[in-house]
């Protein structure tokens, strides 16, 4: 008996319990609404059905997360992504279309490199602004987010470039063992950055940077290195992002490729429990707060529920989501129920330090 | 390296005004008829205007005529691109009225919240021209003419059309509907002049209606939603062209066969739509034209001497079927 309390205790003490439980109660109420919300057929030879949607459509931001994750971790916030996204779709896509053959692999992986380079030079605009000019990270990406919108709408020249590329294309909807080929990328993206930071001492230092920059830095690492880093890594998985988002359509579009979705990441990795204070951070919470914020949008599309209460309905989940996943809001229950003394809240505790 | 806390200060401050120097050089380069300055009074007409944004094929096809009509009308325009947003909309207008443009217009955003800044234009003495969208407010005397499409004609004609196609259909007709952004005039407009047409057929019934924002991607979205939620859909009407391509793309991932399983009708005729529109992937467009430079100009002028000129102005509009956009499609503009 005692036992299997303790068990029940650590399992609900687990940071991924509470994120994954409102996936389950959203995926639970939507086959009660709906019973074939699960259901998964095969058409063509590729799986077909809501939950193969749901994993494909937050793919692209899986990946904006994952970055964002490291970017938050080391203290700081990347609000440029949405503009990144735009912009490495809008040269890729810019690219095809210039070219005679568009349908060429040789085309498609220039115009993937050629995208890539100039996200990764933005990263690392980002990255110098924050990292050695010591510029406020809010202060410093958002410059990047507003230029940004504009330098894709100026490639694009104010139009929606429409391709017509099947290896392109392949990104956003190719097939690969039935399963779209986007789970895969931000699967691998995912693998990438979990073992770059949990298999190497990076991820510790990372942690200890975000904890207390100049404690780490007087124990040896070069911070400022670290942030750099992250923000380059970040603009790498915005761009391969912004491929994902520009090949579901064909069609690049500098205006609403992206648009905002450097706040539905930054709401996924703070529903997956990191800090927005910087220090742990946790890659696997990331991944279930993207795929929640992608359930929840689908939830209205397949509840129908009307535009006008759709919104306030989105709040409202995000915001029980939020109190739920705060220790300091279940602290306060806990503590009215059973008289047990709470643990260490927010308040308490303004960041959590690794020892580096 | 290593030093980030330990620079000073005014070295940072150096670094943030570069590089808000940069920002609002690229930003110039967006928007280069933004560009300072009042108006010189040498009997040019100067005219600010505020677009919506670059958000569909149909809006740059809009941007690029009123460009060039102004030009050939010899008017200096002032133009600003709002990015979807009332508030860069507001500050645009709020702009021209202290440089002192001779004539405002713009297309708004959304259709509520105006009245505080259009007043101060009127206060101004500066007239205001709306295009394309309409704006809610009850005072009419706060902007001289609105020359734009009519979206509930627009709605109704696609409706009129599916009644006619139906009419012999003896059971129940589902209908799915792809809005446009919530609270945007042509989303409002065109839900309710379809919905008024296909009211003449009981049989003839919406059964999913949600916001694609006008884009090829909210469209697919949605759409893969709308196929999944509902066994038996027969109609699809798109608010525009873009969200009825990205449903296409949804429609073919289902199995389906767009234009015969699922009829689709959309709003616009942007070169993409019609090109659909003769490969028999769209069954019918109602267009909404875009080229309305040239009678915008024509209102300025008019405006700017004084004369009086009708409240409500409607740009000349078709529909087209399969035929009939073979036909045109060599000649479109757009």
């Amino acid at each position: 008996m005692n036992d299997t309390t303790s068990r029940y205790r650590t399992m609900i003490g687990h940071r991924l319990f509470w994120p994954a439980a409102v996936l389950f109660v959203m995926l639970a109420a939507n086959t009660i609404y709906r019973p074939g919300f699960l259901s998964i057929e095969l058409k063509d030879g590729h799986l077909y059905g809501t939950p193969i949607d749901i994993l494909r459509l937050s793919a692209p931001l899986i990946l904006v997360a994952l970055g964002m994750t490291l970017v938050i971790s080391t203290g700081g916030i990347d609000l440029s992504v949405g503009s990144l996204c735009a912009i490495s779709g809008a040269i890729a896509c810019m690219y095809i279309s210039k070219q005679p053959d568009q349908n060429s692999l040789g085309v498609v992986v220039t115009a993937l490199a050629l995208a890539m380079g100039v996200s990764l030079v933005l990263g690392a605009w980002n990255g110098v602004l924050v990292a050695v000019i010591g510029i406020q990270p809010i202060i410093a990406t958002l410059i990047l987010m507003v230029a940004g919108r504009g330098l894709a709408q100026l490639i694009t020249e104010g139009q929606i470039i429409t391709i017509n590329s099947e290896p392109y294309r392949a990104i956003g909807l190719g097939h690969a063992l039935t399963l779209p080929l986007a789970i895969f990328i931000a699967l691998a993206a995912a693998l990438l950055v979990a073992a770059f930071t949990r298999r190497t001492a990076l991820g510790m230092i990372i942690e200890s940077v975000g904890g207390n920059a100049m404690a780490s830095r007087l124990a040896g690492i070069r911070s400022s290195r670290v942030i750099f880093l992250a923000y380059v890594i970040s603009a790498a998985c915005a761009a391969v992002a912004g491929f994902m988002m520009t090949a579901n359509v064909s069609s690049a579009d500098g205006n609403a490729a992206g648009l905002w979705v450097e706040l539905d990441a930054i709401l996924a990795v703070v529903i997956g429990g990191t800090s927005l204070a910087g220090g742990r951070f946790f890659l696997s919470g990331t991944i279930i707060g993207a795929l929640i914020i992608q359930t929840l949008t689908t939830t209205v599309y397949a509840m129908d529920i009307s535009p006008q209460t759709s919104l306030l309905f989105k709040a409202v989940v995000v915001i029980a989501v939020c109190l739920i996943q705060a220790p300091a809001f279940r602290a306060r229950f806990s503590r009215r129920r059973r008289n047990v003394p709470p643990p260490a809240t927010i308040a308490d505790k303004p960041k959590e330090q690794v020892p580096a | 390296m290593g030093k980030m806390r330990t620079q000073s200060a005014p070295w940072r401050a150096a670094a943030v005004l570069a590089s808000v120097l940069l920002v609002g050089g690229v930003a110039a380069c967006g928007n280069s008829d933004t560009g300072g300055g009042g108006t010189t009074d040498d009997g040019k007409i100067t005219m600010g205007f505020s677009q919506v944004g670059a958000e569909s094929g149909w809006r740059t096809a809009n941007t690029t005529s009123i460009k060039e009509a102004a030009a050939a009308a010899g008017i200096e325009l002032k133009f600003d691109d709002a990015q979807q947003k009332q508030e860069n909309q507001i500050k645009a207008i709020r702009n021209y009225i202290q440089q002192k443009v001779d004539v405002i217009a713009f297309s708004p955003v959304v259709e509520s919240g105006w009245d505080t800044v259009l007043k101060e234009a009127k206060d101004a003495d500066i007239p205001v021209i709306l295009t394309d969208r309409s704006v809610d407010s009850a005072d009419k005397s706060l902007y001289k003419t609105f020359l734009g499409s009519d979206f509930v004609k627009e709605g109704r004609l696609a409706g009129e059309w599916l009644v006619e196609q139906k009419k012999t259909a003896s059971g129940p007709v589902n209908i799915v509907e792809l809005q446009g952004n919530t609270g945007a005039a042509p989303a409002n407009d065109r839900k309710k002049g379809f919905g008024e047409a296909i009211a003449a057929n009981p049989n003839l019934k919406i059964i999913a209606s949600q916001p694609g924002d006008f884009t090829r991607a909210g469209g697919k979205q949605v759409m893969e939603q709308f196929l999944k939620a509902n066994k038996k859909i027969d109609v699809l009407f798109a608010h525009n062209d873009d969200m009825g391509l990205g449903a296409l793309e949804a429609i073919n991932a289902a199995g389906k066969v767009p234009g015969k399983d699922i009829t689709i009708i959309t709003v616009d005729a942007v070169k993409d739509g019609m090109q659909a529109l003769a490969d028999g992937k769209f069954n019918f467009i109602a267009e909404c034209s875009p080229l309305l430079g040239p009678q915008l100009m024509d209102l300025a002028k008019k405006v700017h001497a004084g004369e009086e000129v009708p409240p409500r102005i409607e740009t000349e509009e078709t529909t087209f079927t399969t035929e009939q956009a073979k036909e045109a499609l060599p000649n479109r503009k757009y």
